[in-house]
């Protein structure tokens, strides 16, 4: 199994007291399989997904990340499994400002020591990002930005690909247009795909589906 | 790892030059001050180092006359065949130069010439065949001597044999003072019975000149370090700003797995590379500005405490060195909290909009705290502060706790003014200069410190420059200065002058030591002249009645004050006691002084002839009388100076005190100035989210141009509000606490609001000058640019 989660608790302390996130969640993601991960606001997706990258750690439960269990790692720990193992694309992008295109794509792979120029090229070809490999992020569209970030996430080859609202920031027709790349090259590398979502049509087109409510799997 | 992560670092200043060069700027500005006025410190401190391994000055005992008259070379002799181990020096000026005579074959080690260079004929100096030594500078200056160029010969000072020196500067068999040497044989004579005319001058563990001058230089230090303060605030602010625009990519690099102790070293190596940088720039401009300010601080020294200093610059290692460790422990300093900040800061945290920004709220509060008890704590010192460390913890207590308090009292004042105004764009111009200040705070900080500096020194000066003026008036009320050369000349000079002139006033001192500290006392002729003129600080009633009758003394602030005298208080002068019946103001004399009347002076001091007078007379007579003089007694014009001469004289050399300080006060203003011209481009960047919905809502570009400039003008007038009571309150600590501990006087404070007045205007300007550059850029950003603000949004 590619990832397990089992029984993940996550309270925060909030204004009016601790605030429980997550009560209890259990999720399975094969090689190859893609999963949408829905929900109301505030119903613990991104949450779930930042415990599963790494970003940050449950106050009980497991992550298993090829039967490796994520809690107990430390800060250098889960840094390695973020740079070789996930890979995360973000709603708002992330790329480094002050890096060409062609830099920001090679960014990840070369932290992670996997740095396949060849792969890089495949990856900018597929996307439709050649013609603005020497450019800046700033001189992008925000459809060609995402496309960057994902290129970027993928470029290492990661075993596990997690997506928070890829195509929140961007219209129909580009969401489409970059989830398809997505999906496609996720199955190329043999990925997993997990990815939150808030649009019904999104997530219809994931082999699974899981729908968070309150924090616990509804 | 580190390459790519280092690669993508970099990146963001070359695609952000600008905030690199305030940077680097900022910190080569600090360290140049620093360094600069550190380099001036360590000339002159090297040159009094090398006078004293000349002269062994402070390290030996020394046996001198007690008038201060030269010895009888029999004395010498006398002393040697009573068993004491002394070694004579004779000294004097010729063509400028310091002449030291010594006599190398008793003189104790390490004293006189050392390490000559090729050419040294050691025989020719030990055989008295006219062979000098000195550095290259001075060896210039005395072209028709044999001089052996030595470039560790103290500044401005040849040494020879005591038998070429005599004959030099025609002291033929004279002796000016004996050094005693250490491990005196015991059953040697007694000084008393082989020359009771001598006295024992106690070593004193350190240079004369070196003291004296310490407290000078203490000032130029303090100041070196509030332009470094200055500076720091500038890199602080560049660093802050810089982190907190490379925040969101520090998240990503660490959610994309990057390490954080690893992000933190790297920063860290980062700024430490700049400041490596930075410093190597800030040193060599350092050194230009040491290069420009010595000449004025040489001549400084020599016109206040008679010191020689060398006016030209050596570049030394341990300056190098110094400015070096200034600029990485000034980067740490300045780097250390956003980094400790950044260290701490949850990965998630820092996703959040404008999270260092909401940390510097929170620290606004603590900063308040830390203000007020700084602002407390020198209230305390303003009343119990005594002494050169005292002041320095006053001072620094003051403008620390000023400088903290600054955003504390603006943002309070934005507050109010955002409540009261009345139109929407005045709310939406106070709130909007309140979200601004966090940004702004450092500069505006910078602003303060040095607005204050100059308000508060440029009153010292020319409170100081007031009250000397006056005081020359009154101590050189004499139309007429003669200097005689031989008891024939004054013989004659009386004798030509009684008949032409109001009274010759004899003007004759002897040295001795008054409660520890060493003082001339004067003999002073019973005339209107001392009673019209001098003014007391403290007096009995009628105190030159007393003196003149012989019972009393008056003495000088600084003996009063280095020695706790009090009116009132009894003193001895060669065993005779005398009552202290008034203190008078002495501004520019480093050491104590004391007035007794005439009679009584040549009593105690029987040996002392007066060779200087002061003559009273008409002012328009003393041209023809300086000729007729020259005429009918052959004492040449060259040996009087009229009173308008002498207050020249004396001006320039107090004129020439203040122009390092001055110096320092412009640089320092324009470092700030700087400060916010690069604050405000800094920010200009990231204003365009803020200022696209006041555009997009129908404010013009420019009108949303002419409020920025606006805005920079209005903080630096509230700043400049502020900087004006803490000028004035660093004016009185100048004054009354640093001024009295380092030259042992107390000035009166005097005010010149119009000085103020130009000085805000100065400081308005420069901030409208920084301010203009961005606000014309933002006046002018396309509005494409202003669009993209909303393109990115969900």
């Amino acid at each position: 199994m590619l990832l397990t989660v089992q029984d993940i608790h996550k309270t925060y302390q909030s204004a009016d007291g601790p605030y429980a996130v997550l009560r209890g969640i259990d999720l399975t993601l094969q090689s190859g399989e893609t999963l949408a991960l829905t929900g109301e606001s505030g119903s613990g997706k991104s949450t779930l997904l930042h415990l599963i990258g790494g970003l940050d750690t449950p106050d009980s439960g497991q992550i298993l990340h090829e039967g490796r269990d994520i809690a107990a790692l430390d800060d250098a720990g889960r840094a390695a499994l973020r740079r070789g193992t996930v890979g995360v694309v973000f709603q708002q992008f992330n790329l480094i400002p002050s890096l060409r295109v062609a830099d920001n794509i090679a960014f990840q792979a070369r932290l992670a020591g996997q740095h396949d120029p060849a792969w890089d090229a495949a990856l900018a070809d597929r996307m439709g990002l050649t013609p603005h490999l020497a450019k800046y992020p700033e001189q992008l569209s925000g459809g060609q930005q995402q496309r960057v970030a994902i290129a970027r996430t993928l470029a290492p080859k990661p075993r596990v690909v997690l997506a928070d609202e890829p195509t929140g920031n961007l219209d129909e027709a580009t969401a489409t247009t970059v989830l398809d790349l997505m999906l496609e090259l996720v199955a190329q590398t043999g990925a997993g795909l997990l990815m939150v979502t808030h649009s019904e049509g999104l997530a219809g087109r994931m082999s699974r589906r899981l729908h968070l409510r309150a924090g616990r799997v509804a | 790892m580190t390459t790519v992560t280092l690669h993508a670092l970099l990146s963001h200043w070359w695609r952000n030059p600008l905030q690199l060069f305030t940077l680097l700027a900022g910190l080569a500005l600090a360290t140049a001050l620093w360094s600069g006025v550190q380099a001036v410190n360590a000339e002159a401190r090297a040159s009094y180092d090398a006078a004293a391994a000349t002269l062994g000055e402070g390290q030996y005992d020394r046996l001198v006359r007690r008038d201060g008259q030269p010895m009888a070379q029999e004395t010498y002799i006398a002393l040697r065949r009573a068993g004491w181990l002394v070694s004579p020096v004779v000294q004097g000026r010729l063509d400028g130069v310091r002449i030291i005579g010594v006599e190398p074959l008793t003189a104790p080690g390490g004293i006189g010439p050392v390490a000559p260079q090729q050419g040294a004929d050691i025989t020719a100096f030990l055989t008295g065949q006219g062979q000098l030594f000195a550095n290259a500078e001075t060896a210039g200056r005395l072209p028709d001597l044999d001089v052996i160029v030595t470039p560790d010969a103290a500044p401005n000072t040849a040494v020879t044999d005591i038998g070429v020196a005599q004959r030099l500067l025609g002291k033929a068999s004279e002796i000016d003072s004996l050094i005693v040497l250490r491990g005196q044989p015991m059953g040697r004579g007694a000084l008393d019975a082989v020359a009771p005319d001598l006295t024992l001058q106690p070593a004193q563990g350190g240079s004369d000149i070196a003291r004296l001058t310490d407290s000078f230089h203490l000032n130029l230090t303090a100041f070196g370090l509030l332009s470094f303060a200055v500076g720091i605030f500038i890199v602080n602010g560049a660093i802050g700003l810089a982190f907190e625009q490379r925040r969101p990519v520090v998240r990503t690099l660490r959610a994309l797995g990057l390490p954080l102790r690893r992000l933190i070293l790297l920063l860290g190596a980062e700024l430490m590379l700049f400041a490596v940088v930075a410093g190597v720039i800030g040193v060599a401009l350092g050194y230009v500005i040491a290069a420009l300010l010595l000449p004025d601080v040489a001549a400084t020294l020599r016109g206040l405490y008679g010191a020689d200093v060398s006016g030209t610059l050596q570049l030394r290692p341990s300056w190098w060195l110094s400015g070096m460790a200034i600029a990485l422990g000034g980067t740490a300093l300045a780097a250390g909290g956003a980094l400790y900040q950044l260290a701490r800061m949850p990965l998630l945290a820092a996703a959040q909009p404008r999270a260092l920004a909401m940390a510097a709220g929170r620290r606004a509060v603590l900063q308040g705290i830390a203000a007020a008890v700084l602002l407390a704590l020198c209230g305390v010192m303003m009343v119990t502060a005594t002494g050169m460390i005292g002041g320095f913890v006053l001072l620094g207590a003051l403008l620390i706790g000023a400088a903290l308090a600054l955003p504390v009292i603006l943002d309070r004042v934005l507050a109010m003014a955002s409540r009261m105004a009345k139109s929407v764009t005045a709310q939406w111009f106070w709130a909007d200069t309140r979200q601004q200040l966090p940004g702004l705070s450092l500069a505006l900080m910078a602003l303060l410190l040095a607005m204050a500096a100059n308000v508060g020194v440029s009153t010292m000066v020319s409170s100081f420059r007031l009250t000397f003026t006056d005081f020359l008036d009154q101590r050189l009320a004499s139309e007429l200065y003669v200097r005689t050369e031989s008891d024939a000349q004054i013989a004659a000079l009386i004798s030509f002058a009684t008949p032409r002139t109001e009274i010759i006033l004899p003007i004759q001192s002897a040295d001795t030591d008054i409660a520890g500290q060493p003082t001339e006392v004067y003999g002073a002729r019973d005339h209107a002249t001392y009673r019209d003129n001098w003014v007391f600080l403290q007096q009995a009633d009628d105190p030159w009645d007393s003196t003149f009758d012989g019972q009393t003394i008056v003495i000088n602030e600084q003996l009063s004050r280095r020695a706790g005298l009090m009116v009132g208080d009894e003193i001895t002068l060669q065993g005779t006691a005398f009552s202290i019946a008034g203190v008078y103001g002495d501004y520019g004399n480093p050491i104590g002084q004391g007035v007794i009347a005439e009679e009584v002076f040549e009593t105690l001091y029987p040996g002392i002839m007066p060779q200087n007078f002061g003559l009273r007379m008409d002012p328009d007579t003393v041209p023809d009388f300086v000729a007729d003089l020259a005429a009918e007694t052959g004492i040449a014009a060259t040996q009087t100076v009229n009173q308008a001469g002498i207050k020249v004289i004396s001006l320039a050399i107090f004129e020439r005190t203040f122009t390092v300080t001055t110096a320092l006060n412009v640089l320092t203003l324009a470092v700030a100035g700087f400060a916010i011209l690069m604050s405000l481009l800094t920010l200009a960047s990231m204003r365009v989210p803020q200022l696209a919905p006041a555009w997009a809502m129908g404010m013009t570009r420019q009108k949303l141009g002419q409020l920025e400039l606006l805005r920079a003008v209005m903080l630096a007038l509230l700043t400049a509000i502020v900087a004006l009571p803490l000028g004035l309150a660093l004016a009185w600590a100048l004054l009354a606490v640093v001024n009295v501990a380092a030259f042992g006087w107390k000035l009166p404070m005097y005010l010149f609001p119009l000085d103020y007045a130009r000085m805000g205007g100065f400081a308005l300007l420069a901030a409208a000058l920084a301010a203009l550059w961005p606000a014309r850029r933002l006046a002018r950003t396309p509005p494409a640019e202003l669009l993209k603000v909303f393109s990115n949004e969900r």
